[in-house]
């Protein structure tokens, strides 16, 4: 049996809030996930679904209030599995005082790099993220999407077998988003793990082969996106053009509805087992050219609106108060 | 101890870029400037007034750097959260605690040792031309060894602060910090009378506080020989010895509330 790269019990956390009288406050329920070695993760949710909260459990930089979380075999916050790991917190921030390089000159030196290595490692790791010439800047001069490149370049630093990213493409431009999806889909190809919170679904569903939803601290739904019931097809959309008059007449019994785009080009809606090839033949006989063919699903964002609205509304109270 | 080092050297280089030793210039500015205008004076006197405020300029501009930067340490990491992605690497929090004290005793240090070097050379230029059979009546040689036990009572008095203000700075915020670190700074400059509190109080109970606060609180008079350095009284080196186990056992304290306090600490 393989070792879960990543692996939450029942994993809770309360924070205590008010002043005067704090009551305690449960930022997540529950929480059982497990992310399998070689896996794109996309944990998922709106704002305030306890994201953070999960990421920061699995650093250790807050402590469980109940549950367990391990990281490769290891309890959470293992100094060991920190070697093997990467961490981009959401909107990082660095020492300003100290350029690029410098900041990972930092970094190297707390894995125990070698001169070398880190000689060889530093350049190539900000080269690889498109942090040029600014390298020696101060990092107070630098841009927000600049510095998210250099906590992605600090993350990435030490080859690790587990990447952690929070938001990581917040505050990037389109090209930078470009760039960390394809450093995401290097690392996974290179058979790294990684698990990413964001609120930006169509990243998800570019990068992930595995998602989780949380909302109000709990976890709405999970699974490989493949597995899961509302990713399967419920339908096909068939978009025919130079159709001949009547040639529809005959598909339209089998259609759930055709729709006139624009002159003889025609939308051409099927149900699940409604034999597209069939219908594609028939019309191509007939002198129609095929534009495009393509499932019919529900969306992430479809599931992940569904899911959260299904969570309900209204504050959370904490289980064990 | 790799971890120790490295944010010990991080805290020494930031401290060197926010141009923290801006303060030596002043120093030997405020040190040349007062041999000159007190060069009037009767000879030995203007060394004695030197020796007097060059021990006591090391003292203050090192507890600025000490309440200061002490305050920030581990304060500013949390506020700005730098924290986050530096305890993701492999580095215990007792290390990142060790390490940041180390970093400011180390600033501390090099700023005690430029500052010892300016006051001897500065009591050389003005003894240079005393004769010195004029030099023998004075209570003690300009360039007295005797000032580097002062100096090094003056590095441990600050080195206790400094474990103070990382104490609060580990649980609290900056201003607050500061407020507690000044207010144990004052409390410990008196804390000696608190001994001798039953000659002046009749009542158990308030003596009994007293007590407890003394043993509680550190006692900084004990760091404080500038006087009987200056005028050239014996200072034993058993009294260093044992002042500096003091120190020592204050600072490894408090070092051990802060990795505690700090160990259990959520970052929200």
């Amino acid at each position: 049996m393989t070792t879960a790269a990543i692996r939450t019990r029942e994993l809770s956390k309360d924070y205590h809030v008010g002043f005067w009288r704090p009551r305690p406050y449960r930022a997540l329920d529950r929480l059982s996930i497990e992310v399998a070695p070689g896996d794109v993760f996309g944990f998922l949710g709106p704002n305030g679904a306890g994201k953070t909260t999960t990421l920061k459990l699995l650093m250790q930089l807050v402590f469980p209030t109940s549950g367990e979380a391990e990281i490769l075999g290891r309890p959470a916050g293992d100094v060991g599995v920190r070697r093997r790991i990467g961490y981009l917190p959401e909107n990082p921030y660095f020492y300003d005082h100290l350029t690029a390089e410098e900041l990972l000159e930092y970094f190297g030196r707390l894995f125990g790099m070698s001169a070398a290595d880190r000689r060889q490692r530093i350049p190539a790791t900000l080269d690889r993220l498109g942090v040029g010439a600014e390298r020696r800047m101060q990092l107070r001069k630098f841009s927000k999407g600049m510095l998210q490149r250099v906590g992605l370049a600090q993350a990435v630093l030490n080859d690790p077998d587990v990447l952690f990213l929070d938001e990581p493409m917040s505050g990037l431009d389109p090209l930078g988003r470009r760039d960390v999806r394809a450093l995401i889909l290097e690392l996974r190809d290179q058979g790294r793990t990684i698990f990413f919170s964001s609120h930006i679904l169509s990243d998800a569903e570019a990068l992930c082969n595995q998602v989780a939803i949380v909302a109000k601290g709990r976890l709405a739904t999970a699974g490989r996106l493949s597995d899961m019931k509302e990713f399967e097809v419920h339908g096909w959309e068939l978009v025919m053009a130079d159709v001949p008059p009547g040639a529809l007449d005959a598909v339209r019994a089998r259609a759930r509805r055709v729709l006139t785009i624009a002159g003889d080009r025609y939308a051409i809606e099927l149900p699940p087992d409604g034999r597209p090839e069939e219908v594609l033949r028939e019309l191509t006989a007939l002198g129609a050219t095929l534009v495009s063919l393509h499932p019919l699903r529900e969306t992430l964002e479809d599931v992940f609106v569904r899911r959260v609205a299904e969570m309900g509304e209204g504050a959370r109270p904490s289980q064990n108060p | 101890m790799n971890a120790v080092r490295c944010v010990a050297v991080a805290v020494f280089r930031e401290s060197v870029r926010d141009r923290v030793y801006y303060n030596l210039v002043l120093f030997a500015v405020l040190l040349v400037g007062a041999s000159i205008l007190i060069g009037q004076l009767t000879a030995g006197q203007d060394v004695k007034i030197i020796k007097d405020l060059g021990l006591s300029a090391t003292s203050i501009f090192g507890l600025f750097i000490a309440i200061f930067l002490g305050i920030n340490l581990v304060s500013k990491e949390v506020d700005r959260r730098s924290v986050y992605p530096l305890l993701a690497k492999p580095i215990r929090r007792s290390e990142f605690i060790v390490g940041k004290y180390a970093g400011l005793q180390l600033t501390l240090l090099a700023n005690t040792v430029v500052m010892t070097i300016a006051l001897y050379a500065v009591l050389f230029f003005l003894s240079r031309d005393v004769p010195e059979r004029v030099q023998a009546a004075w209570d003690s040689p300009a360039l007295d060894p005797a000032l580097l036990k002062a100096i090094a009572l003056i590095y441990l008095h600050l080195a206790v602060v400094t474990a103070v203000a990382l104490f609060f700075s580990t649980y609290s915020s900056p201003l607050l910090s500061a407020i507690f670190t000044m207010g144990v700074y004052v409390v410990g400059q008196f804390n000696a009378d608190l001994k001798a509190f039953d000659r002046i109080v009749e009542s158990p109970v308030a003596v009994a506080v007293a007590k407890g606060c003394y043993y509680l609180l550190p006692d900084f008079s004990r760091f404080d020989i500038k006087l009987a350095v200056v005028h050239g009284l014996p200072v034993s080196p058993g009294y260093v010895a044992v002042t500096a186990g003091y120190a020592a056992l204050y600072v490894a304290a408090l070092l051990f509330g802060a990795v505690v306090i700090f160990s259990r600490r959520d970052f929200k």
